[in-house]
């Protein structure tokens, strides 16, 4: 009979925590901001079906990067406990907090005992009846479970993007002014030119706090190209006039020195692959180590 | 902890169980009998006691089991009414958008002779193009509606996209055949079923028998224990090319007349100032017409029929 190589725990833990980071790392990133009026999810997203943000319950959305079939499953089951559960109970009884617990466990139980640990980030987040009611769950593939307030970003380049958003982010945005600075964090890759990503390439949906009861909308095309143009056109005219907003200025200052290194194209193939990474199940194994900002933007544990 | 701590179908300690986790149907009713059949409408009943369980009065079953009528309280009249331009004479319907369906029910429950409730709602919405009224075992009905209303929402959620009209119409269906044990005892349910129909662009109405057959009725149809009353007056009062308003009118009336012949139908309480529910769904969605403008219309009728002063 066979030994078993002896591994160990430390070592198990770190290689199937590397391999999901590695996982996560490469999809694009989901920016979920707070806003006046309710709670916004962002990513960079070309198909019309295959959604990263949905919904769960009425005052409920989900947000997810990784691997598509898995957090797909998990946003199903997400469906099934609040559907259950407020049907066994009541409507209100239907919380982030509990949802988010839930998937704790999935997550934690599947990177403890499963083969593979779970290549997915997700977000759970519950707009409240006042903004101080608002609830945003962080879940990583280990089953942490972090109880952010205002904003996140997940996916790849997280803790850099994050940085960013954390910059520009201030409490009472209005949606335009939100969603804009969602897509210029979005669009700024690591290491060099800012994108600009079309209205057709986001997905984009709402959790609305004035909504009596089904919080979640998704925007269209069309509502999305309007808040981002208007609200575009009324920030810079904000700048002028208040001096720097707080998002403009520290969002120039890193762009700047990095625009004479590598030429566009180079950067944009990676993020190319990366975004159509998701969806795609042929995409599994080690693949090629993330890209240096990747790393350092990988989600803490 | 109920339903997700681990119980029978359950892996480990404190995660949700397989079930939620299978890839499966986009049917939350399927994935309630698969790992809850016990929260089923009705499961209680039917695997229970039975009816032996219940000393039943003789005569008062309407099945053959021993359930009494006045066991739970009774939902009677249900109307609906297509407007706007809908079908030509003979034919299938021209796409123009304009149309829609009210639907409109009263606020009587009875418990055998007895009003049980003066103020119940019998028209909810299914969804946000679709509305659904019961007539029949009140508590039963009431229960089928949250169960299809979170069966259309459910779906909704996972797939991302609506049922087709006549999906949600079968739908329907397919609850109400589950509650056939129980319409065999006496708690019969039976729903009316209508929405505007997104792909054709009209208002659209099904209706159901107790063992799920689905129906579709053209114009108008009603349901309940008034309807016999209800449908004649829809018969004369309705024509083609109605507006919302219009149609409201007629529903309003139909009631009218239901609640005049029918004990069990409650018409307008000008006292308590309760007014039928009446819904409307059009291209817009569904939309509960205000009480006040209800009111109007119902007092409008009554001044109608004051001046015509006919005791018949």
């Amino acid at each position: 009979m066979n030994m078993p190589f002896y591994v160990s725990p430390e070592q198990l833990m770190k290689d199937r925590a590397d391999f999901a980071r590695k996982g996560i790392a490469r999809g694009r990133s989901v920016v979920v901001l707070a806003y006046d009026a309710g709670i916004a999810f962002a990513t960079e997203n070309p198909s019309r079906a295959l959604h990263k943000i949905s919904e769960i319950y009425d005052r409920i959305g989900f947000a997810a990067v990784g691997k598509y079939n898995e957090f797909e499953n998990l946003r199903v089951a997400g469906v099934r406990y609040a559907d259950l559960r407020g049907y066994t109970y009541d409507r209100s009884d239907v919380t982030a907090r509990g949802l988010a617990n839930a998937y704790a466990q999935i997550l934690g139980t599947v990177f403890i005992t499963e083969s593979k640990p779970l290549e997915v980030e997700l977000v759970v987040a519950e707009v409240g009846r006042t903004a101080e009611d608002d609830q945003i769950y962080r879940l990583t593939y280990d089953g942490t479970v972090a109880d952010e307030h205002g904003h996140v970003v997940m996916g790849g380049q997280a803790e850099q993007l994050g940085r960013k958003v954390g910059e520009g982010w201030r409490p009472d945005m209005s949606l335009g002014e939100a969603l804009r600075l969602a897509v210029t964090v979005l669009g700024s890759s690591e290491n060099g030119t800012p994108r600009t990503i079309e209205p057709g390439q986001l997905e984009v949906a709402v959790l609305e706090r004035s909504r009596p009861r089904r919080a979640f909308r998704r925007l269209t095309k069309q509502s999305l190209t309007e808040l981002l143009t208007e609200e575009a056109a009324e920030d810079s005219g904000a700048d002028d006039a208040e001096g720097p907003g707080g998002t403009a200025v520290p969002r120039a200052v890193p762009a700047a020195p990095e625009k004479d290194e590598p030429a566009a194209p180079e950067k944009d193939d990676p993020a190319d692959q990366a975004g159509t990474a998701d969806p795609e199940p042929g995409d599994e194994g080690p693949g090629k180590p993330p890209p240096s900002g990747t790393q350092e933007g990988a989600p803490q544990d | 902890m109920d339903g997700f701590g681990g119980g029978p179908h359950g892996r480990g300690q404190g995660r949700l169980p397989d079930a939620f986790l299978r890839p499966g149907s986009s049917s939350f009713l399927e994935f309630l009998a698969e790992h809850a059949p016990d929260r089923l409408p009705g499961a209680a009943v039917t695997a229970g006691a039975g009816p032996s369980g219940y000393p039943g009065a003789p005569g008062a079953a309407a099945g053959q089991g021993g359930y009494r009528s006045d066991l739970s309280p009774h939902a009677t009249t249900i109307v609906a009414v297509t407007f706007g331009a809908g079908r030509p004479e003979g034919g299938r319907g021209t796409v123009s958008g304009s149309g829609g369906v009210v639907m409109a029910g009263d606020r009587r429950a009875t418990s055998g002779p007895m009003i049980a409730s003066r103020s119940m709602e019998k028209v909810y919405p299914a969804d946000d193009y679709s509305a659904v009224g019961i007539a029949g075992a009140a508590g039963i009905g009431i229960e089928l509606v949250k169960l299809y209303q979170l069966e259309l929402e459910h779906y909704e959620k996972i797939e991302g996209s609506l049922l087709s009209l006549e999906g949600k119409a079968n739908r329907l269906a397919t609850m109400l055949r589950g509650n056939l044990p129980m319409a065999m005892q006496g708690l019969t349910v039976v729903p009316l079923f209508a929405g505007y129909d997104l792909e054709r662009g009209e208002g659209r109405i099904f209706s159901y028998d107790p063992t799920g057959g689905c129906y579709e009725e053209y114009e108008h149809h009603g349901v309940g224990s008034g309807s016999l009353f209800a449908r004649g007056a829809m018969k004369k009062l309705w024509r083609p090319g109605l507006d919302a308003a219009g149609a409201v009118a007629v529903a309003v009336e139909a009631l009218y007349d239901a609640a005049d012949d029918d004990s069990a139908t409650g018409g307008p309480d000008t006292v308590r100032r309760i007014f039928p529910v009446v819904a409307t769904v059009t291209a817009d969605g569904y939309s509960r017409q205000p009480d006040d403008d209800v009111a109007a219309v119902a007092e409008r009728i009554a001044a109608e029929r004051r001046e015509r002063g006919s005791l018949a």
